[in-house]
């Protein structure tokens, strides 16, 4: 068995599959992935649980396979979240340094990291994430790391992701029912952007889409930190129940001819075309206009990425994405989807995959898996920054402590 | 905005008049006169004196008196009608100088439907705001009187600068179920006084966000509108969220749906001196998430009665989205109400039309002859033949549908920007695939 406090697992609670990944922390702090495990969701609908004991089960299932395939025991994970109640912006801090030298030390950052939190959300409203952009010192701007400098004023520009707490905990306690920790609740899409993103692009400045089933977040980095995200709860199931209401099929077969048959942009061979659906029996019953196919999911998809445009726009995001943009989750496999997101942002356009982690076999690398990946990426940073903390606080002491076996960093 | 004349005075000297037409609007002025809205005149009309001497309103006006001789419309909205235009002389004269008039009636009787679109053109003419705050009969009283109703509306709505509806049915979601008859018609009255005392309060009160006289009726401008209203009230420290949930889950808004599509939006908040910014902020961020597209009208005031209280009043209206509301057809209309017999058949003739204009037409693909056959004998109009099993009955029931959202029916609406994002993109921008 490993040590538990080296094994960092993610779970995704997604629209169309619940999936976790088990990944490992090696004495050198190298994170591989060693075990996945994924099952269809059945109680999810736009990110958000609607039926518990459904989700219950899907989690569960695929808790096992990842423990199967890793041959561990899971005893914590990395919880992603989404919905359309998740909310971001940029907040900013202000602490006056009161120690007599005024060097700037660990807890005045986390005092000013504090103060930037605090904002007037309405009280049934969680911040899930604090994330840290520049510190600033008596005016001196883009600071990364304050600790250790001087100064009378530290500042911190901050973006905050809040949402929810209610529907934040209605996660968490699905999770718990299954007798599983929960370290932490993590952004979806903070996660995917994690998980495809490298440091160059983070530094150009990047956009990632995570096209999910249920949902579609985006995040919005410059200069190696997170300026912007949003979501918006549309998804895959939204081309799925397009296609069912405008040719006319139950869902589920709509949903194998998006897979099957779809495509994000017009196609002029494909005029005219049919396709004949087989019906139980494998004889055709009835056909379909391809045409017709492609302008329904072709519009749903424009129309979702217009939305972001538009909202990028608004704050002022397009000149800083000089990375451009990527795309993950599901919907990044829609063939063409690459051409039509290059025709909206005017940007060029990249399909995401997961990096930086070992032992990802090929399959692993698909855009789906980025969210999941994503979170045993951002498990692994915890992990580390808190072997780090620690160092930096109490010196040899806790050091020492983390070395004891059994004991969690 | 009064920019000119007496500026801040001008408020003062607003004149308004509050006309109950027929029994049900004679009803609810009663009510109304409990707790009257400021110096407002209140007059009850009906064609029946008998009806009319039992109200304490004491302004009274016998419609058509001369022709009907007090004896009522006998439900019939072209008696209404015409006992209204007979009485034309006196209605402007009764109008004359009013800045803003209410009319109040019940429609699907005789009375209130005919005639109030009459005074509604009449009150107009003369110059004031009209608005019509009028309810709809419960379903239980058939569905003659509801076409009438809803014909009525229709002209109502043609001559009025705003109507404020209230569907009778929707009040029994708000009631409990062993309410009695009699306390039912109180609340549905008490809902219409509130209503008329809720925008009363809106233009004559000054607040801190004043709303004014002008900016009412630049809410209801563009005639054709249709309004929605509501109003609650909370106490306690968790007010502003109660009184979010409240409006939002009231059937008169259909659970904030009818936010979605709407114009503009006037919402007035009045509480005490402990009403906070972030209340406001509160009250208005769910209500701009809702309504994004819309104008929105913000009004605050303070009473010093209101401790510890809140209340919003929040008119909603949107333009017509079901009619294409173009002037001939409100012609046909005008034509066929005085020809009552063929109002049934014009009114369903006007409802298939409607369909055609606003549901998706199915894309044919390339259909065989045995195919189409097959789909004809599906919706019925091919008789007789044999039926075919799973594709048919699936077949059969869409065209009934409106736009569905399938799938997402149940979930929470992705509101953005005023636009159903459950509601496939094409449909929303109306392409058509064939």
């Amino acid at each position: 068995m490993f040590d538990s406090a080296n094994i960092i697992v993610g779970l995704e609670i997604g629209t169309s599959k619940v999936c976790a990944a088990v990944g490992e922390l090696n004495e050198n702090g190298a994170l591989s992935v060693i075990g996945i495990g994924q099952a269809r969701s059945r109680g999810v609908r736009k990110g958000e649980i609607t039926d518990s004991s459904l989700a219950e089960e899907d989690i569960r299932n695929a808790i096992v396979e990842a423990e199967q395939m890793a041959d561990v025991e899971i005893r914590s994970v990395y919880l992603g979240v989404s919905g359309n109640h998740l909310r971001g912006f940029n907040n900013h801090g202000v602490h006056p340094v009161v120690s007599a030298d005024r060097e700037i030390n660990e807890d005045d950052v986390q005092d000013v990291v504090r103060n930037a939190k605090a904002v007037n959300l309405p009280a049934e409203n969680y911040v899930v994430h604090a994330i840290r952009q520049h510190f600033t010192i008596d005016g001196q701007k883009g600071i990364q790391n304050p600790v250790g400098m001087l100064g009378a004023r530290v500042e911190v520009d901050v973006h905050v992701v809040h949402g929810n707490l209610n529907r934040i905990r209605n996660s968490i306690r699905t999770v718990k029912g299954l007798q599983l920790e929960v370290e932490e609740v993590v952004f979806g899409g903070l996660a995917s952007s994690l998980a495809v993103l490298n440091n160059t692009q983070k530094e150009l400045g990047a956009l990632v889409i995570d096209f999910g089933a249920g949902t579609t977040e985006y995040v919005v980095y410059n200069n190696g930190v997170v300026k912007h995200t949003g979501v918006l709860a549309v998804g895959g199931d939204h081309i799925s129940n397009d296609l069912a209401y405008g040719l006319k099929l139950p869902l589920g077969r709509a949903e194998q001819l998006k897979i099957e048959q779809g495509g994000a942009m017009m196609d002029e061979a494909l005029r005219g075309k049919n396709i004949a659906l087989a019906n139980e029996v494998g004889l055709p019953s009835r056909t379909v206009n391809c045409d017709h196919l492609r302008r329904i999911m072709s519009l749903r998809i424009e129309e979702t990425l217009q939305l972001i445009d538009q909202d990028l726009a608004r704050h002022g995001l397009h000149e800083y994405l000089r990375a451009g943009v990527i795309l993950c989750g599901g919907g990044a496999r829609i063939p063409g989807i690459q051409d039509l997101a290059e025709r909206v942002f005017q940007m060029p356009v990249m399909l995401g995959q997961a990096c930086s982690i070992n032992g990802l076999s090929d399959a692993l690398k698909q855009a789906e898996f980025a969210t999941t990946i994503g979170l045993v990426k951002f498990g692994s940073l915890q992990q580390k920054g808190k072997a780090v903390r620690g160092g930096l606080l109490s010196g040899i002491k806790d050091t020492i402590g983390a070395l004891i076996p059994g004991r969690r960093g | 905005m009064s920019t000119s004349d007496t500026g801040g005075l001008v408020n003062q000297a607003l004149s308004v008049r509050v006309f109950g037409v027929g029994g049900a609007g004679g009803n609810a002025l009663t009510r109304l006169l409990l707790n009257p809205p400021g110096d407002a005149r209140l007059t009850v009309m009906n064609t029946d004196s008998q009806a009319l001497n039992a109200s304490p309103v004491p302004d009274k006006h016998s419609l058509g008196a001369t022709d009907m001789r007090g004896l009522g419309a006998g439900g019939d909205p072209a008696m209404g009608q015409a006992a209204a235009e007979a009485d034309e002389a006196q209605l402007r004269e009764m109008c004359q100088g009013a800045d803003l008039v209410f009319i109040v009636a019940g429609l699907g009787g005789g009375t209130g439907t005919g005639a109030s679109p009459v005074i509604a053109r009449i009150a107009r003419e003369a110059g004031a705001l009209v608005l019509g705050v009028v309810t709809l009969p419960f379903d239980c009283e058939g569905s003659r009187r509801r076409k009438q109703a809803l014909l009525g509306l229709e002209h109502l709505k043609a001559e009025a600068d705003g109507v404020v509806c209230l569907p009778n049915q929707k009040v029994f979601k708000m009631i409990d179920e062993n309410t009695s008859l009699a306390d039912t018609f109180e609340f549905t009255n008490e809902l219409i006084a509130d209503g008329v005392r809720g925008i009363w309060r809106l233009v004559t009160q000054t607040g801190l966000i004043n709303i004014d006289f002008s900016d009412l009726r630049s809410a209801l401008k563009g005639r054709h509108a249709e309004s929605f209203f509501a109003s609650a009230e909370a106490t306690g420290p968790q007010r502003a969220k109660e009184i979010v949930e409240k409006i939002m889950s009231s059937p008169l808004l259909e659970g904030g749906e009818m936010l979605t599509g709407a114009q503009s939006v006037l919402v007035s908040i009045m509480g005490g001196a402990d009403l906070s910014m972030a209340e406001v902020n509160r009250i208005m961020e769910q209500v701009n998430r809702r309504a994004e597209g819309a104008h929105l009208i913000l009004g605050a005031a303070i009473d010093s009665h209101y401790n510890q209280r809140l209340s919003v009043t929040l008119v909603a209206s949107r333009f017509q989205v079901d009619a294409p509301a173009s002037p001939d057809t409100i012609e046909t209309q005008r034509t066929v109400a005085e020809d009552a017999p063929e109002m049934e058949t014009h009114f369903l003739k006007r409802q298939e039309s409607v369909q055609h204009t606003q549901r998706f037409v199915a894309p044919p693909p390339e259909l065989s002859a045995e195919k189409t056959q097959e789909l004809l004998q599906a919706r019925g109009l091919v008789g007789g033949g044999r039926r075919r099993k799973s594709a048919n009955a699936f077949q059969q029931q869409l065209p009934l549908e409106v736009v569905s959202k399938g799938r997402f029916e149940k979930s929470e609406p992705t509101i953005h920007k005023g636009e159903d994002l459950d509601v496939p993109t094409y449909i929303r921008r109306g392409i058509l695939l064939n």
